[in-house]
């Protein structure tokens, strides 16, 4: 065990919070901003959402035709790298199944990796399989009302099972890749998958 | 770094507190002899770790604000009303007492005068503790009073409620004193002493336009603060015609508008 810190007992939380708490998080009740730069601001007429596949072929959205997939509303919990997790927050968006689904029909066929890159150049990187069968959203609605832009609006992606950098705000494409390649934190010392229960926050963490 | 997961665990290191230095009021430096130290670039973070009795742990990061030459790691620590770890780092704990700490963390928001200027600053209370490490980096390189021609022009706009909660208030008079390619330019939002004639409100467009560089000299940007601090002053920064990929923020605190 880690030697004792003299005289600090800390705040402990009650049996059912601690339980859902990764190890070295606390939970908050506010919903912290992180962002490398700037909050994007871009207008919905110019915004749009792209499939791309390793195969070349791609499948497009308007905004219009992006909110008129078939929805889904999930309420889960999220853990951020810098210690913060929130419970329950209550989110509606398309899941990527869906848009996979609808991008089959474009001829965008799956592979192992995907890419997310977002309006202001940030980019992050996935396992085809944790975006894959209910586990990732693109998400536009947070709390019942649209997702504000420093929270990553017009839409995010949200992959709550991962730390919530893998959640890319303002997120325009998902580029289906043959092979990894690591995103903005990624190449910049945090850990390549980011498994909160595993404490997987930074670039060496097993 | 590298993707494949070779890149080595940031250990866990047991350091020694060596030195407490009050700042403000709400804020004190702690200053730490870390073993094996592997060194830093100036605005990253550590993790510290506390453990208590009972085997109970919390977590939280802390901004490195002593230079990389500096012979000790440091930390200022502002401690938060209901907070958990700062109140016992900015109370409780005192010399010779050990603390566990991992890092240095973070490859984004830092800055080496290799990444030359020139270089604007923007901070919101504590925010200012990264870029102190900018500042007393950049001094560090080039220590003595008549190479301001090798400096890399610098400019620090900071925001605090009062003149008694400006941290480091002492330390960037003396700065300022000995460099001329160093500006430092206050802004004191609640309480203002007699005769003051410097800024007087929450940062905005106007006074971004008044103390930054244009946008054509593209200037390095960095901006720590509160949330709402940071969001505004980055925004008005891109209003202004700034490159948003040329404006590094930090923000920290509750965000004050969605909850």
């Amino acid at each position: 065990m880690p030697p004792v810190s003299r005289g600090f007992r800390g705040r402990r939380q009650p049996d059912a919070a601690a339980a859902r708490l990764p190890p070295g998080q606390y939970e908050t009740r506010d919903f912290p901003v992180l962002s490398a730069g700037p909050t994007p601001r871009s207008p919905l007429t110019a915004w749009s959402f792209t499939l791309h596949g390793a195969n070349g072929r791609t499948a497009r959205w308007t905004w219009d035709e992006f909110i008129a997939l078939p929805r889904q509303t999930t309420t889960t919990d999220i853990h951020c790298v810098t210690k913060w997790s929130k419970f329950g927050t209550v989110w509606e968006g398309i899941s990527v199944d869906t848009l996979l689904e609808a991008g089959a029909t474009k001829g965008v066929e799956p592979s192992p990796y995907v890419l997310a890159s977002c309006d202001g150049g940030y980019t992050t990187n996935l396992p085809l399989a944790d975006v894959t069968g209910g586990k990732a959203w693109i998400a536009f609605m947070y709390d019942g009302a649209p997702l504000p832009p420093e929270h990553g609006g017009p839409a995010r992606l949200l992959v709550p099972h991962l730390y919530f950098w893998k959640s890319a705000k303002w997120v325009r494409e998902l580029r289906l890749m043959e092979n990894d390649a690591p995103g903005f934190w990624e190449s910049l010392g945090y850990h390549n998958y980011g498994d909160p229960w595993r404490e997987q926050r930074y670039a060496g963490d097993e | 770094m590298s993707p494949d997961g070779t890149a080595p665990r940031i250990a866990w290191r047991l350091a020694t507190v060596i030195d407490v230095i009050p700042e403000t009021a709400r804020t004190r430096t702690l200053v730490l002899d870390v073993p094996d130290w592997p060194g830093h670039r100036a605005g990253q973070h550590v993790d510290v770790r506390l453990t208590a009795e009972d085997g109970y742990q919390a977590e939280r990061s802390y901004s490195i604000a002593s230079a990389p030459e500096d012979s000790r790691l440091s930390l200022t620590v502002e401690e938060l009303k209901d907070g958990e770890v700062s109140p016992y780092l900015s109370e409780e704990l005192r010399s010779g007492d050990k603390l566990e700490l991992r890092g240095p963390i973070g490859g984004y928001f830092v800055w080496d005068v290799s990444l030359g200027g020139p270089l604007l600053l923007v901070a919101g209370g504590s925010g200012i503790v990264p870029l102190m490490a900018m500042l007393r980096h950049r001094n560090a390189v080039v220590g003595t009073a008549d190479a301001d021609r090798h400096r890399v022009p610098a400019r620090l706009l900071y925001s605090s409620r009062g003149w008694d909660e400006v941290i480091y208030r002492d330390e960037l008079a003396r700065l300022t004193e000995m460099d001329t390619a160093l500006e430092v330019r206050h802004t004191l939002t609640r309480e203002q002493p007699q005769g003051w004639s410097g800024f007087k409100r929450r940062i905005d467009r106007a006074m971004l336009e008044e103390v930054a560089w244009p946008p054509s000299e593209k200037p390095q940007i960095f901006v720590c603060g509160p949330t709402p601090m940071v969001e505004a002053v980055a925004q008005a920064l891109v209003e202004l015609g700034h490159q948003p990929a040329g404006i590094k923020t930090e923000r920290f605190g509750p965000t004050g508008s969605t909850g």
